[in-house]
C-alpha cells in the first residue's frame, strides 16, 4: 500500500493520522465500529433518554464476541492486545456514548484488570474467562459517599472474623453496580492486615445490595450504583493476595483512564461531526452557516484540538506499549483530552442552535455525559495538581 | 469439505467516486475493502467449515481474489473472519479487466487450487454485473447455483433455495458445484480480536499472471470484450417540493401523485 498522504481531502482526517496505525489496528477500530453501529447506535438516543440500559447484558455478549472486554490482558480467555488498540476502541465505544464506553473499562480495566493483576489464580480461573465473554458482569467499588479524591481516609472495613473476612460500609458512584454478578471491593482491613485491600465479591452473598442511582443528568445510559455492604461475609480466599495499601486501586484506575484518554475524543468527534455536517446543510441569510467565517473558526480550532488530542493518545499510547507510563503522564493526557473533548461539544452545541440541545442530535448527550467523565477517575482539578506535582515536585493536595 | 470463496477488493461506497481518462475506476487515494456482497460468501464459507468441523470432518476455507495490490485488504479481511488462506491474483496487466477476463483470471487459479465448492457473492458493489459466478461456472464445469437464499449440503449434493417474487426454487447439484449466495443468506460476523491477530500469521499465496499460464494479451482493458464509453456525473438531486398544510394538504399530495403518475 502506497503510505503517501492522500489525494483528497478527509475531514474526518485532516492531518492523515490513520497513517500512523498499522492494517490491524485499523482492524480492530472497524471491528469496534461495526459492533457500535448494529448493537448500540440504533437505540441509544432512546436508552439516553430513558435512563436505561435494558441491553446491558446483551451488550456484553456482543462486545465479549468480538474481544473487547480485558482486551488489553493477557490470558483467561482474553485477547491479549495492545494499549494502542485498547485505546482506538475506547474511542469508537465514546463515540457512540461515554456510557457504553464506561461498561467496557469498568468491566476490563477495573474489575478485570483488578483480578488479573492482583488476584489469586482461583480468582482469575473463576472469574476472569467470564467476565471476557460477558456472560459475566463486573464493578469496582472504591468511591464511598463521603471520599472520592481521597480514597484513602474511606470507611469501609474489612474485619478478620477467624477465617473469614467481614466487609461494611457503602460505595458510590459504581458504573454496572446493579447488575454485576462480581465486585471488586476496596475496603480498610486495619494496619495489622496492610491497611486498604481488595476483595472479590460474589454480588449474590447475603448482606450485599446495589440499589440504582436515579435523577443522573450525564451517563443517562449507563448504570451507575450504591454498593451496600452490611456484615458481607467472605471467606478467606476472597482477598487479592498480591497487593497492599491504595496502590492496588490506583493502578486500576490508571488504566482505566488511559482509556479515557481516548475515550473522551470519540465523544469529541461524534459532537464535531454533527456540528460539521449541520453546519452545511442549514441555512441562514441565503447561505450555509458553514459559510460564515465564525463557524469556521469554531470547526477549524474543533478540528485541530481533535487532532491534538489523537496525537497525545496516540504518542502516550506508544510509550505504553514500549515501556509503560507514569501516573502523571496519564494525567496529562485525561486533563487534555477531556477539557478538549467537552469544549468540543458546547461549541458543536452552538452551531447547532437551538437543536443542540435536541435529543434528535448527539451533541447534548456527549457533552453532558463528559461532565461526568471530567470528574470520574480522578477529577480535573486532581489531574491538574498530579501535572502540578510533576513539574514541581510538590503536592499541592496534601 | 475444501472451500473456495471468490471475493472482490472494491472501492468503498461512501467515498468519492472517480474514473481515470480510460473510463476505468480510479483506485488512487480511495480506500478500498471487501465488496459487502462477498462478506455474505465469506460467511456462508464459514459457517459450513466450522459444522464440517465439529462433526469431525476437515475443512479449509480459502479466499481467492483479483486485484491490486492493495486488494490483499480484502483477502485480510476474510482471514480475519476467519478463512483459513488467501491467493491474491495480482499483476500490471490486469488493470481494465471486464467480467469475461476476471472469470478466465479466476478459473485459471481455481484451477490450481482442491474445492469441492466454490463460493461467491451475488454480484460486486462497484460493477453491479453479476455475471462472473456464472462464467466462472462455465469456464470449470460446474453447476452453476446462484442466488442462493439457504445452503445445505450434505456428502455429495448441494442444495439451495432461491427466493423470487411469487415462489421459492429448490435447486440441487453434485459436488463440486459453484454456488452465488444473496444478501439475506445470513449475517456476516465481525472479525474478532483474536482472529485479527491470527490473521496476520495465516498465508497469503500471490500469484502473478505467469504463475497462471495466461499471457497478458488475455486480460486488461485492451482485451476487454465490454468498454465503458463514458462516465458521467449524475446530476444533483433536486431540491423536493414542501408542501405546507393550509387544511387542504391531503388533495394537494393525491394532486402531486397523480401529476407524477404515481397514483
Amino acid at each position: 500500500m502506497k503510505t503517501t498522504s492522500s489525494r483528497t481531502t478527509n475531514p474526518q482526517d485532516l492531518a492523515d493520522l490513520d497513517s500512523l496505525l498499522t492494517a490491524e489496528e485499523k482492524a480492530v477500530r472497524e471491528a469496534v465500529r461495526q459492533v457500535c453501529d448494529d448493537a448500540v447506535e440504533p437505540s441509544i438516543a432512546q436508552w439516553y433518554e430513558s435512563g436505561e440500559l435494558p441491553a446491558a447484558r446483551e451488550l456484553a455478549r456482543e462486545f465479549g464476541k468480538v474481544g473487547l472486554l480485558g482486551m488489553h490482558l493477557e490470558g483467561y480467555g482474553c485477547a491479549g492486545m495492545s494499549a494502542v488498540d485498547y485505546g482506538l476502541a475506547c474511542l469508537e465505544l465514546e463515540a457512540s456514548d461515554s456510557g457504553i464506553r464506561s461498561l467496557v473499562s469498568v468491566q476490563g480495566s477495573l474489575a478485570m484488570f483488578a483480578i488479573w493483576r492482583w488476584g489469586s489464580e482461583e480468582q482469575k480461573t473463576e472469574w476472569l474467562p467470564q467476565l471476557a465473554t460477558g456472560e459475566a458482569i463486573g464493578c469496582f467499588g472504591l468511591t464511598e459517599p463521603d471520599f472520592g479524591s481521597d480514597p484513602g481516609s474511606m470507611r469501609t472495613t474489612a474485619r478478620r472474623d477467624g477465617g473469614d473476612w467481614v466487609l461494611d460500609g457503602a460505595k458510590m458512584w459504581i458504573t454496572n453496580g446493579s447488575i454485576a454478578d462480581v465486585a471488586v471491593v476496596w475496603a480498610n482491613a486495619g494496619e495489622e492486615n496492610g491497611g486498604i485491600r481488595g476483595f472479590v465479591v460474589p454480588t449474590s452473598v447475603p448482606g450485599f445490595s446495589a440499589p440504582k442511582i436515579k435523577h443522573k443528568m450525564s451517563l443517562r445510559a449507563s448504570i451507575t450504583s450504591e454498593l451496600v455492604l452490611e456484615g458481607v461475609r467472605l471467606p478467606g480466599s476472597a482477598i487479592l493476595p498480591e497487593v497492599r495499601g491504595l496502590k492496588g486501586p490506583l493502578s486500576c484506575l490508571n488504566e482505566a483512564r488511559y482509556g479515557i484518554v481516548w475515550g473522551a475524543l470519540g465523544a469529541g468527534r461524534s459532537a464535531f461531526e454533527a456540528a460539521r455536517r449541520y453546519s452545511m446543510e442549514r441555512e441562514q441569510f441565503g447561505r450555509p452557516i458553514a459559510g460564515f467565517q465564525l463557524t469556521q473558526a469554531k470547526l477549524a480550532n474543533m478540528a485541530v484540538e481533535l487532532i491534538n488530542g489523537q496525537l497525545l493518545a496516540l504518542h502516550l499510547g506508544r510509550r505504553k506499549d514500549e515501556v509503560g507510563l507514569r501516573p502523571d503522564q496519564v494525567s496529562l493526557g485525561k486533563y487534555n483530552n477531556v477539557t478538549k473533548a467537552l469544549e468540543i461539544c458546547r461549541t458543536a452545541r452552538t452551531i447547532l442552535g437551538a437543536n443542540g440541545i435536541s435529543g434528535e442530535f448527539p451533541v447534548m448527550r456527549h457533552a453532558n455525559n463528559l461532565e461526568s467523565v471530567l470528574t470520574y477517575e480522578g477529577t480535573v482539578e486532581m489531574h491538574t495538581l498530579m501535572i502540578g506535582q510533576a513539574l514541581t515536585g510538590i503536592p499541592a493536595y496534601r | 469439505m475444501k472451500i473456495v470463496v471468490c471475493v472482490k477488493h472494491v472501492p468503498d461506497a461512501q467515498g468519492d467516486r472517480r474514473f481515470t481518462d480510460d473510463h476505468t475506476v480510479d483506485r488512487e487515494g480511495v480506500d478500498g475493502l471487501l465488496s459487502e456482497l462477498d462478506e455474505y460468501a465469506v460467511e456462508e464459507a464459514l459457517t459450513i467449515a466450522e459444522a464440517r468441523s465439529a462433526s469431525g470432518e476437515d475443512s479449509t476455507v480459502t479466499v481467492l481474489c483479483m486485484g491490486p495490490e492493495g486488494a490483499t485488504d480484502a483477502v485480510r479481511k476474510a482471514l480475519q473472519m476467519g478463512a483459513d488462506a488467501g491467493v491474491h491474483v495480482c499483476d500490471d496487466a490486469l488493470a481494465g479487466s471486464d467480467a469475461l477476463a476476471t472469470s478466465k483470471v479466476l478459473a485459471a487459479a481455481l484451477r490450481t487450487l482442491e474445492f469441492d465448492l466454490v463460493l461467491t457473492g451475488m454480484a460486486s458493489t462497484d460493477g453491479l454485473m453479476s455475471v462472473v459466478p456464472a462464467m466462472l461456472a462455465q469456464r470449470l464445469g460446474l453447476p452453476q447455483v446462484t442466488l442462493a437464499g439457504k445452503v445445505e449440503l450434505d456428502g455429495t449434493t448441494v442444495r439451495i433455495e432461491r427466493d423470487g417474487d411469487s415462489a421459492t426454487e429448490v435447486i440441487e447439484a453434485p459436488l463440486p458445484a459453484l454456488v452465488s449466495v444473496t444478501d439475506q443468506i445470513n449475517d456476516p460476523r465481525y472479525p474478532s480480536f483474536k482472529g485479527i491477530m491470527a490473521a496476520k500469521k495465516k498465508p497469503v499465496n500471490t500469484l502473478s499472471l505467469a504463475d497462471l499460464g495466461l499471457s497478458p494479451d488475455d486480460v486488461g482493458l485492451s482485451a476487454a470484450w465490454s468498454v465503458v464509453e463514458a462516465v458521467a456525473a449524475r446530476p444533483p438531486r433536486q431540491a423536493g417540493q414542501r408542501i405546507t398544510d393550509e387544511g387542504d394538504g391531503g388533495t394537494r399530495l393525491v394532486e402531486f401523485l397523480a401529476g407524477a403518475k404515481i397514483v
